[in-house]
C-alpha cells in the first residue's frame, strides 16, 4: 500500500499550523517551546516526503532532518535553560511579562 | 630736512605700539600704564610738531602707496598722505591727546582700570592719527569705524553705570547711522569714478566725468557721515549724552578725535562739495542752523560738562557753516576754527574736569565762589570762555572773525544773521557758566574744601590756556599765515578754480559788531548771574514752555524716542510675534509631526514577541495571497 505524497504535507501542514497556533497564542512559555519543535518537526516531515516522492529522490532529506533534530534538541536544552534562568530571576514563566527588552 | 616726512607713518605707529603693549602687559605694569601711553604720546607728538613745522615751511607733500588688492583691472592700493591740511590736523590731534593722557595720569589715579583707559586713549589716538593720513577713502573708512568703536568703549568706560552704557550705546548707533551715508557715498564714488583714491575722485570730477546729481548725492552722502560723527543737527543727540564717559575722554572726544573726524573729511573731500552748490548750500545751512540751536539748549543746561557739550555742538556747526559758504576764505575760516577750537574746548573740559574732581558734582547751581579756591583751574577757565566767546585777541576771536567775514563775503544775509545771534548766545552761556561756577558764594561744603589740583592736571591745562590764546595769532587778517599754509595745495587750486571771482569782502565794522555782540552775552550774563539785577527767570517766568523747550533739547530725544525708536520697537515687537507662532509654529508643526509619527510606531514596538509573529504571519500570508493572484514570481530570473 503506498501512501500518497498530499497525506504526508497535509499531516505536516496539520503539525505546522498547529505549532504555529500555539507558538502565537499560548502564555506559557514551555508551552510555546514546545509548539515551535511541532513547527520544527512539521519541516522534517516534510524533508522526508521529499526525499522519498520528490523529483530528485535521495537519502540527503533524511539526513539532513536527522540533523534538524540533532541541532533542534541543542536548542530546546538552551530554551529551557533560559527559561530556568528566567523564572529565577522574574519568578515568571509568562511570554506577556518577557518585555524587558522594550522597557 | 625734508625727508622727515618720510616718518609720518611712524606717527600713528606709537600709540599703536603702546596699545599692543598695554594690552599684552597692561596688567602686570599697572601704575607704568600711563607712562607708556603719555611716552608714546609725546613720541609722535613732536615727530607731528617736526613735521607740521616742515609743511607749514612749504614742503611738497608726500604721498605713499602700496598695493593691497588686485581685483580684475582694479588696484585697491594703501598708504599714508601728508598734506597742509593732515598735517595740521596730526598737530592738534598729537598735541591734544599728549595732554589728555598727562591729564588723565592724575584724573584718573583712584581708578581700578587704569591700564584699560590708557589702552582705549592710545588705540583713539592711533585710529584718529591714521585716519587723517589716509590717502583713499577706503582706508578712511576703517579708521572711521575704529574712531567710532573707541569713543563707544571710552564713553562706557564706566560701564557699571547703566546711563554710561546707554550713553556708549547710544553714540554709537547714532553715529553709525551717518556712517551708512558715508559708506554709501564711497561706494557710489567707487562706482562712478574706479578708485577710493582722493586725487582720481577729484580728477574725474574736475574733468566733468560725474553727472552733477551725482556729484550733489555723493557729496550730501559725505556730508551725513559728518553729521553723525560731528555731531550736526539732527544727529548731535549723541554727543551731550556721551557726557558720561570721563572727563578728560569728552575733552579728547569734543577737541581732537571723533568730532573733529567730521570736519576734517568735509575738508578732505572738498573739491567734490565744491562742485556741488547744492550741497554747499545743505552744508552751510546745516551748520548755520546747528549752531544756533545748540547755543539755545546750551543756555538752560544746569549740567557744567552739558553746556560745554552744547557749546561744541555750537561750534562745530560754525565750522560747517564756514566749510558751506565756501570759497578761499570760507575752507580756511572752517579749519582754523577747528584749529583753534581743538585747544580752547580741551582747555575747557580739562578746566571743568579739575572742578568737577574737586568738588565731585556737576551740577551747576551746586558750585559757585570756586575762583578763590582754585584761582589756576578758574583763569584758565575764564580764558577757554574769552576764547569761544570771540573777544580778541584770544584765539576764538580770530577763527570766528574769519568766519563771520567769509559769511559776508558770500553775501549770505541770513547765515551772517545766524552767526552773529550765535555769538551773543555763546558769550552768554559760556560766562553763564563761568559765573555760576567761579563767582558767588560758595554753596557746600565740598566747595569751601576745593583746592586746584596738582602739578599733574595743571600743566596741561596752562599748556592749552597758552594754546587758546597764542593759537589765533597763526591767522590774523593782516598775516594770514594758516591761509597760506593750507591753501597752497590742491585744495586751494581747486577752489580758485571753482570760484575765481569769490572775494574777500573786507568789513572792519563787522569785527567791531561782532566783538561788541559778544560783550553783550557777557555784560547780560554778568547782570544775571552776579549783580542778580535782573531775575534769571525773566524769560522763564513768563514763557516757562520755552525754558523747558530749550531745557529738554527742543524735546528732540523724546521725538526720536516716540517718533523713531518706539514705533521701530512695535514693529520690531510685531515682526517678532510673527516670527514666534508663524514661522516658530511651522517649526514647531514639524517637530510635532515626527514626534507623533515616532510615537505611533514606538506603539507597534510592544515588546510582545507573540505580537511580531503574528504580524511576521500576516505578512507572509498577504505576500502568498499576492504571489497567487498574481500568477507568481520568478525567483532567480
Amino acid at each position: 500500500m503506498t501512501v500518497p505524497v498530499t497525506s504526508y504535507l497535509l499531516v505536516a501542514l496539520i503539525l505546522f499550523c498547529v505549532g504555529l497556533y500555539g507558538a502565537l497564542t499560548k502564555r506559557n512559555a514551555v508551552i510555546v517551546l514546545l509548539s515551535i519543535e511541532l513547527m520544527l518537526n512539521a519541516v522534517n516531515l516534510n524533508l522526508i516526503a521529499f526525499a522519498k516522492f520528490g523529483l530528485h529522490p535521495a537519502i540527503t532529506g533524511q539526513i539532513f532532518s536527522l540533523f534538524t533534530m540533532t541541532v533542534a534538541a541543542a536548542e530546546v536544552a538552551v530554551g529551557i535553560a533560559v527559561l530556568i534562568a528566567l523564572y529565577r530571576n522574574r519568578e515568571t514563566v509568562n511570554v506577556d511579562e518577557m518585555d524587558t527588552m522594550k522597557r | 630736512m625734508d625727508t622727515i616726512l618720510h616718518y609720518a607713518w611712524l606717527i600713528p605707529l606709537f600709540p599703536l605700539f603702546a596699545f599692543i603693549v598695554l594690552v599684552s602687559f597692561g596688567r602686570q605694569l599697572r601704575g607704568g600704564a600711563s607712562s607708556v601711553g603719555i611716552l608714546a604720546a609725546a613720541l609722535s607728538c613732536v615727530l607731528a610738531l617736526v613735521i607740521g613745522w616742515q609743511s607749514y615751511q612749504g614742503a611738497a607733500s608726500e604721498k605713499v602707496l602700496v598695493e593691497w588688492m588686485n581685483i580684475r583691472d582694479t588696484v585697491i592700493r594703501v598708504g599714508y598722505e601728508i598734506n597742509s591740511l593732515n598735517a595740521m590736523m596730526l598737530v592738534i590731534i598729537s598735541v591734544v591727546s599728549l595732554l589728555v593722557q598727562i591729564y588723565s595720569k592724575e584724573y584718573m589715579r583712584d581708578d581700578e582700570r587704569v591700564p584699560v583707559y590708557y589702552q582705549y586713549l592710545s588705540l583713539f589716538a592711533f585710529s584718529m592719527m591714521a585716519l587723517v593720513l589716509s590717502p583713499n577713502l577706503l582706508q578712511l573708512y576703517i579708521f572711521w569705524e575704529l574712531v567710532g568703536v573707541c569713543s563707544f568703549l571710552l564713553i562706557g568706560y564706566h560701564f557699571s553705570k547703566p546711563k554710561a552704557m546707554l550713553a556708549a550705546k547710544k553714540a554709537f548707533i547714532v553715529t553709525r547711522i551717518g556712517d551708512v551715508g558715508l559708506l554709501i557715498a564711497i561706494i557710489l564714488l567707487f562706482w562712478w569714478t574706479g578708485s577710493f583714491e582722493y586725487s582720481e575722485i577729484f580728477k574725474t570730477v574736475a574733468l566733468g566725468k560725474m553727472e552733477p546729481w551725482m556729484t550733489t548725492l555723493t557729496a550730501v552722502l559725505i556730508f551725513v557721515g559728518a553729521v553723525g560723527k560731528s555731531g550736526q543737527f539732527p544727529l548731535h543727540t549723541w554727543l551731550p549724552d556721551a557726557m558720561e564717559g570721563p572727563t578728560p575722554v569728552s575733552a579728547l572726544i569734543h577737541a581732537a578725535t571723533m568730532v573733529a573726524a567730521g570736519v576734517y573729511l568735509v575738508a578732505a573731500t572738498y573739491p567734490l562739495f565744491l562742485d556741488s552748490q547744492t550741497a554747499l548750500d545743505i552744508v552751510a545751512y546745516t551748520g548755520g542752523f546747528t549752531a544756533i540751536f545748540a547755543a539755545l539748549i546750551g543756555l538752560t543746561q544746569t549740567d557744567i560738562k552739558r553746556v560745554l557739550a552744547y557749546s561744541t555742538i555750537s561750534q562745530l556747526g560754525y565750522m560747517m557753516l564756514a566749510l558751506g559758504v565756501a570759497g578761499a576764505i570760507g575752507y580756511t575760516a572752517g579749519v582754523f576754527h577747528l584749529f583753534t577750537h581743538a585747544f580752547f574746548k580741551a582747555l575747557l573740559f580739562l578746566a571743568a574736569g579739575s572742578v568737577i574732581h574737586a568738588v565731585h558734582t556737576q551740577d551747576l547751581f551746586q558750585m559757585g565762589g570756586l575762583l578763590k579756591k582754585m584761582p589756576v583751574t578758574g583763569i584758565a577757565f575764564l580764558i577757554g570762555c574769552l576764547a569761544i566767546a570771540g573777544i580778541p585777541p584770544f584765539s576764538g576771536y580770530w577763527s570766528k572773525e574769519e568766519i563771520i567775514s567769509a559769511v559776508y563775503s558770500a553775501q549770505r544775509a541770513d547765515l551772517l544773521w545766524i552767526a552773529v545771534i550765535t555769538v551773543f548766545l555763546t558769550s552768554f552761556y559760556m560766562f553763564r557758566l563761568f559765573f555760576l561756577t567761579f563767582t558767588g558764594k560758595a554753596v557746600s561744603q565740598a566747595i569751601s574744601r576745593a583746592k586746584d589740583p596738582s602739578a599733574v592736571m595743571r600743566i596741561p591745562l596752562l599748556v592749552l590756556a597758552v594754546l587758546a590764546v597764542l593759537s589765533g595769532f597763526l591767522n590774523m587778517p593782516f598775516a594770514p599765515l594758516l591761509e597760506n599754509w593750507q591753501l597752497a595745495g590742491d585744495v586751494g587750486e581747486s577752489i580758485h578754480f571753482a570760484m575765481p571771482e569769490a572775494a574777500e569782502l573786507h568789513a572792519p565794522w563787522l569785527s567791531v559788531v561782532s566783538v561788541l555782540v559778544s560783550l553783550a552775552g557777557i555784560v547780560l550774563a554778568y547782570l544775571i548771574y552776579v549783580k542778580k539785577a535782573i531775575a534769571a527767570t525773566w524769560i522763564a517766568r513768563p514763557l516757562p514752555w520755552l525754558y523747558r523747550l530749550s531745557n529738554r533739547a527742543f524735546y528732540l530725544d523724546e521725538i526720536y524716542r516716540y517718533g523713531l525708536a518706539v514705533p521701530l520697537r512695535g514693529i520690531g515687537m510685531l515682526l517678532d510675534l510673527f516670527d514666534h507662532y508663524l514661522i516658530g509654529g511651522l517649526v514647531q508643526l514639524a517637530v510635532k509631526l515626527a514626534n507623533g509619527l515616532g510615537g505611533l510606531h514606538a506603539r507597534l514596538q510592544s515588546g510582545q514577541m507573540q505580537t511580531y509573529g503574528l504580524i511576521v504571519l500576516l505578512g507572509i500570508v498577504l505576500l502568498l495571497i499576492g504571489i497567487t493572484t498574481q500568477g507568481g514570481v520568478s525567483f532567480g530570473q
